[in-house]
């Protein structure tokens, strides 16, 4: 077992007919996943890399199983592809796309809570790797190692950097979540977190954050009443300047607000082992797992 | 993106928010002709620069006559308006908006912006209009009333005048404030903002609203299907390494230190920055060169960078998943080569091939120095920026 994905899971490409979605989802079937098809509205009954391509996602769901979707659909259109998984009672939805407008993330998000069934990772994140099982999204695998310790991220290559740092250790990875940089995403640094909570393969955690919201706030108070497996935190972001944009749509400091300070305060207090510096993120969870 | 008072006035004018009559010059010429066609007793002559804070660095001022508007917008025009949002380099003023005089009574305080944790918009709105509503939400919290309106629904009626009556209106005033705040909401649906405020919304004597100021931010992720905002645009009000970097889809925003980074990833971008201040450096810029950077991005990257007088070392930290290694180096080396880059440059790369990157940087037999960690190339970079 793992959070989220393993060997059990049956995964469809939605954008699978375009390149990026082409390249990675031949990626995850080298990796051992089970891709067993794609979505791409018009091309419905052709097959593309040896893979069925269906019109929709419900199509696609019946004909074959599947019980995730990972999303590489353009940003004028991905929010339209998260609700048509959810619609398809998908119990898994993993969202690549950087660049969704937000209001048309407020409107799929509204869409979801009436579907609880469905939990969307993401968007504009890296997706979800279970080392050794399976992966969805675009994570390398071959810096990954099996292992114990649970990542979850606001940042894709900040997430590689931790993974590279534990491998490097000798430590590796149940499960790697990358939940993503914008202002509204489906599953939270708490969500994350309460995954890991009930994974008895997860024994330790890197929570890596961002300035901007106040995501890593709520997922302190949280970790101080429920959460009893060590955790180390970093927060990206703090050397920059307030109200600009840095790179995430999220990653702002608004009305002296979601600066890093704040967060690494919060998550002391809450017992999590703050790192002030990203390259120390695999030293001090090897210090607390005692390895 | 940001625009100037005026533009989000015309915006919020088309959506039904009355806004005063006013007209702008980018010359005092037209001034005392503007102020005669307005024809109220003082007219207000106001900068029109994206930063805030304007009216305390001088940037708003009243004009008792026709003359004395020509005399305060040739003064205006060109000068150079540093407010607490602006730098001390502050921004010159290249235009200005010249509005009638309002008999104001009270000033109010009108906004939405998204609640990220809600997953909803928010309109906010106060009776202590005029201030720093940052400084009035922490302060006196109890003066902000909120509202948090259903995506799927819209703003309702009934949600207007909660507002409208927890910040002291009475009944007619209130009816015209349900009038404002949809409108606003709708302006805000139909534009992509990602921030809207009106401080202050003015009361004036004769009972109406107005918006008296008025500040529109947009959702960049949606300007591809707004083609007439992104023409709103103003250049001048940007730095100009970052609107070229901005033609070449590079992410760069332009710091005050000497340390030029070159980083894949947004939250990396970030944490390099961070990493070099640890090691007591300071960083001249965030870039993000994206994942699937490719040889003509790094060398794009390396001509804004070189375009920065201040930089005295360049740190380049590339985690290779999509981005291979060896084809980061290869760019990095015919970059080196062309461009000719006259300061040190210390490499740190992971991932995907990186044997055969470093193995390219080595038989280059140019001058890099490299890293293993994060941490050793902050230190090594720090130490040649001196």
């Amino acid at each position: 077992m793992a959070a989220l994905i393993d060997k059990s899971t049956r995964l469809i490409v939605q954008g699978l007919t375009g390149r990026e979605g082409t390249f990675h989802a031949k990626q995850a079937a080298a990796y051992g996943t089970t891709v067993v098809g794609g979505v791409t509205p018009g091309k419905g009954g052709t097959k593309h890399e040896g893979w069925p391509v269906f019109d929709t996602v419900r199509d696609a769901v019946r004909e074959t199983g599947a019980n995730a979707s990972v999303i590489f659909v353009p940003p004028p259109f991905a929010a339209d592809a998260v609700m048509e998984a959810a619609d398809a009672d998908l119990p898994l939805v993993v969202c690549i796309t950087e660049g969704i407008p937000t209001l048309d993330m407020m409107r799929a998000m509204t869409f979801l809570k009436e579907r609880p069934g469905t939990r969307l990772v993401g968007p504009n994140c890296p997706g979800i790797i279970s080392p050794g099982k399976a992966k969805a999204g675009i994570i390398p695998g071959n810096i990954c190692k099996e292992g114990r310790i649970g990542i979850v991220s606001k940042s894709g290559t900040l997430t590689y950097e931790a993974i590279h740092q534990l491998t490097r250790l000798g430590l590796g990875q149940s499960t790697c979540i990358g939940i993503g940089g914008d202002p509204l995403i489906g599953t939270s640094h708490v969500d994350a977190l309460q995954l890991f909570a009930d994974d008895p393969e997860t024994d330790a955690v890197i929570m890596i954050g961002e300035i901007g919201g106040s995501a890593e706030e709520d997922a302190a108070a949280w970790i101080s009443t429920n959460f009893r497996k060590p955790v180390v935190g970093f927060i990206a972001g703090q050397t920059a300047p307030p109200g600009r944009r840095m790179g995430h749509a999220g990653a702002i400091i608004a009305g002296g607000k979601g600066t890093a300070a704040e967060k690494m305060a919060a998550l002391t207090s809450a017992g999590v082992h703050v790192v002030k510096s990203p390259a120390d993120m695999g030293r001090a969870i090897s210090e607390l797992v005692g390895s | 993106m940001k625009i100037h008072e005026y533009q989000a006035k015309s915006i919020l004018a088309r959506h039904g928010v009355p806004v005063p009559r006013g007209e702008t010059l980018t010359s005092a010429s037209e001034a005392a002709a503007v102020a005669r066609r307005l024809g109220t007793k003082v007219v207000v002559v106001k900068a029109q620069i994206h930063a805030g804070g304007r009216g305390k660095g001088g940037g708003v001022k009243l004009a008792r006559s026709p003359e004395d508007a020509e005399k305060l917008t040739k003064g205006m025009l060109g000068m150079t308006l540093v407010t607490h949002q602006t730098g001390p380099e502050g921004r010159v003023v290249g235009r200005v908006l010249i509005e009638e005089g309002l008999q104001m009574q009270r000033e109010l305080y009108l906004s939405i912006v998204l609640d990220r944790a809600a997953g909803k918009p928010v309109m906010m709105a106060s009776a202590a209009g005029g201030m720093d509503i940052e400084e009035v939400a922490a302060s006196t919290p109890e003066k902000i009333a909120r509202v948090y309106i259903e995506p799927g629904v819209g703003m309702v009626p009934f949600e207007a005048r909660q507002l409208g009556f927890a910040i002291g209106l009475d009944g007619a005033e209130v009816n015209k404030f349900v009038k404002v705040a949809t409108s606003l909401y709708e302006a805000y649906l139909a534009t992509d903002a990602s921030l809207l405020e009106i401080n202050p919304l003015v009361v004036t004597a004769s009972g109406d609203l107005l918006a008296l100021d008025a500040k529109m931010n947009f959702d960049d992720n949606a300007l591809y299907r707004h083609p007439d905002i992104k023409d709103l645009r103003d250049l001048s009000e940007e730095d100009p390494l970052e609107i070229e970097a901005s033609k070449f889809s590079l992410n760069y925003i332009h710091l005050d230190g000497n340390i030029g980074c070159m980083v894949n990833g947004a939250g990396l971008a970030m944490a390099t920055m961070d990493i070099i201040k640890l090691a007591g450096g300071e960083p001249a810029n965030f870039l993000d060169v994206g994942g699937g950077a490719n040889a003509e991005q790094i060398r794009n990257a390396f001509k804004i960078l070189m375009s920065d007088a201040n930089v005295k070392a360049v740190l380049i930290n590339i985690f290779g998943g999509i981005l291979r290694c060896d084809v980061l180096a290869q760019g990095v080396i015919a970059a080196v080569k062309e461009l000719g880059v006259p300061v040190p440059i210390v490499i740190r790369m992971e991932g995907t091939n990186v044997e055969e990157g470093k193995r390219l940087l080595k038989d280059s037999h140019m001058n890099f120095t490299t890293a293993d960690s994060m941490d050793e190339a902050a230190e090594k970079v720090v130490e040649l920026a001196g």
